[in-house]
């Protein structure tokens, strides 16, 4: 599905990433972890093109992004980015813009089959029955549901995340993450997000990739990834990692300063 | 959904009626007080008449001219709020009238008028308009990209300059010269000029209609330069060609009817209260509500102290000014009460 190879980019004359192999096979939920800085948001600017590579390239389905035009790729690939919209558009207008790919040359008015796509995306993520209050006054679960109504209402093959849990508490982030799931399992929707908590990528991903300095330190399953001794190293931080009685994945518990020196 | 679309025709239409209705205001009156019994007979009687040539040499002309630099300025005020994401954006924000007048100054003060006849004097604002837009323009592109705010402050500051130069055009000039641009700064839609009249009124609909094809691209672009491109628009062809269309008309507005504020400013912002930010609505309702915003400014102007004549800048701006603080108070005194 999505193929970057040896990509290398940043801003102006700071490059923030190196050399980054990843392969995203289709219908399957990646999750970048790593540390503030290691360049995370970055690796999913370039992918979503607002950054062009310095080195490398990146392919969706065997086609440079960079060689396909704004809409083509606007139609494959969706993307809910951080930050929460403040607008003063309902529910629904906000949602229909996220339609605003599949217009043809010279049409100026939703048809339709629009709004049904948009109506079915805001009943699947349960923002439906807000459609017509502003979106600058629901709570921010709510705006995040339809950042995420809006990206699917592009119909893409591809969503792409940046820390989709950042505003939530954690019944929100679990609802959040379990929908991810849902759409990943109902709509074939490959997903590749940015994670900050290293349990719920555990939890949800089905590989991870794990980012430190602007380089991929380790990808793979979580259990392959996530081991004291990877965490430690990238995180310079004093972790105990054990299983979770319930999924089996691995989870990852913290250890203060305090603690530690007592140990000692 | 169709109920959006019909809200929408509804209010073209009431605005059309609006327009309209201030159209037939401003022939019907004036310092030459014709009932409307008369005006039908005037005009069924055909040309000859003395209050034929008034209704249609006179004031028609000035009609039109409103029409055309209202709605233009008022669009040109949507398009680059819009763009900006910023309400305090208004057609002269940019510099570009600066140019305009610093142009029309220089023609005055050489006495290019009246060496090459007074077409000059437009001509010399749209050339000193266009040169501003090409200097902000290749002063805010970087590395290809149209550095939005870098374009605003820019703008912001070739106007300071402008000013300061006018100033020192006015302080040198000749006291018979100085009438001339203080007449033509305060901006006025006396054109004797029927040809540049009709220019006007093309240049305005053409700029409606270009603007018209970016409309998606405006409402995308309403919600940040990145979150549009993630929806598959083309941010920077939309940009540079949005500025263009804006510059352009406003270069033209100007140098014709020279700078009459607070239309393109305040008539956008109470088109959004009342239609809603949708830009395929809010780009032809500002537009014609612009154009009969001025048009009643400027009938106002020429007949509320006659026979002297007012300078329609300061209807517009004591009438928007005052009308939209009102409007704001208002809404925050209702925001409070809920």
């Amino acid at each position: 599905m999505l193929r970057i190879n040896g990509l290398g980019c940043g801003y102006y004359d700071r490059q923030v990433l190196w050399d980054i192999n990843l392969e995203v096979p289709p219908k399957e939920i990646m999750g970048i972890i790593g540390p503030n800085g290691s360049g995370k948001t970055t690796l999913l600017r370039a992918v979503s093109r607002l950054l062009k590579p310095k080195q490398g390239s990146i392919h969706l389905d065997g086609k440079d992004i960079w060689q396909m035009k704004y809409r083509e790729l606007a139609k494959r690939v969706a993307v809910v980015s951080q930050g929460l919209p403040e607008e003063t558009l309902t529910v629904e207008e906000f949602v229909l813009l996220g339609r605003i790919p599949h217009f043809e040359g010279l049409q100026f008015l939703e048809t339709n089959h629009d709004f049904e796509v948009a109506e079915g995306c805001m009943a699947l993520t349960d923002v439906l029955r807000l459609k017509d209050r502003p979106i600058g006054q629901i709570s921010g679960g709510e705006r995040q549901l339809a950042l995420i109504a809006r990206a699917l209402t592009q119909e893409p093959a591809l969503l792409l995340l940046d820390e989709p849990t950042t505003y939530l508490d954690i019944a929100h982030q679990v609802g959040m993450l379990d929908l991810i799931k849902r759409l990943n399992r109902k709509l074939g929707l490959t997903v590749l997000m940015v994670l900050h908590d290293l349990n719920l990528a555990s939890e949800y991903c089905d590989k991870v990739a794990l980012l430190s300095n602007g380089k991929i330190y380790k990808q793979g399953r979580p259990e392959e990834v996530l081991n004291y001794k990877v965490i430690e190293d990238v995180y310079k931080t004093v972790v105990v990692v054990q299983k979770n009685p319930v999924s089996k994945k691995p989870y990852i518990l913290l250890v203060s300063e305090e603690e530690k020196r007592k140990k000692k | 959904m169709r109920k959006r679309i019909i809200y929408w025709v509804v209010w073209i239409f009431v605005l059309t009626g609006l327009l309209l209705a201030t159209a037939l205001f401003s022939l019907y009156i004036g310092s030459v007080g014709m009932s409307l019994n008369k005006i039908l007979r005037v005009i069924l009687e055909g040309k000859g008449t003395l209050e034929y040539s008034i209704l249609f040499d006179i004031r028609l002309p000035r009609i039109i001219l409103g029409f055309a630099i209202g709605g233009s300025l008022s669009l040109i005020g949507v398009i680059l709020q819009g763009m900006f994401r910023n309400p305090l954006v208004e057609p002269y924000t940019l510099g570009i009238s600066g140019g305009a007048a610093i142009g029309v100054c220089l023609n005055i003060v050489f006495r290019l008028n009246r060496a090459l006849g007074i077409l000059s004097l437009p001509v010399c604002g749209f050339l000193g308009a266009l040169c501003v837009v090409v200097l902000v323009y290749s002063l805010s592109v970087k590395k290809g990209v149209l550095k939005i705010q870098g374009l605003l402050l820019t703008g912001v500051m070739i106007s300071f300059i402008s000013s300061s130069l006018i100033m020192l055009i006015m302080a040198v000039s000749r006291t018979e010269d100085l009438h001339g641009i203080v007449f033509w700064i305060m901006g006025s839609l006396e054109e004797p000029n029927n040809a540049l009249i009709l220019i006007s009124l093309c240049a305005s609909i053409a700029g409606l209609i270009l603007s018209y094809l970016f409309c998606i691209d405006l409402n995308a672009l309403a919600l940040g330069e990145e979150e549009a491109m993630h929806l598959g628009i083309n941010v920077e062809r939309s940009k540079r060609l949005l500025f263009i269309i804006a510059s352009v008309l406003t270069g033209f507005s100007v140098s014709v009817a020279g700078i009459i504020g607070f239309v393109g400013l305040v008539v956008p912002h109470f088109v959004r209260v009342v239609v809603g930010r949708d830009h395929r609505i809010l780009l032809v309702s500002s537009f014609l509500g612009g154009a009969a915003f001025l048009i009643l400014c400027d009938t106002l102007a020429r007949t509320i102290i006659a026979p002297v004549e007012l300078p329609v800048g300061v209807i517009t701006g004591l009438m928007g000014g005052s009308a939209f603080v009102y409007v704001l108070t208002r809404k925050q005194m209702l925001l409070k009460a809920k």
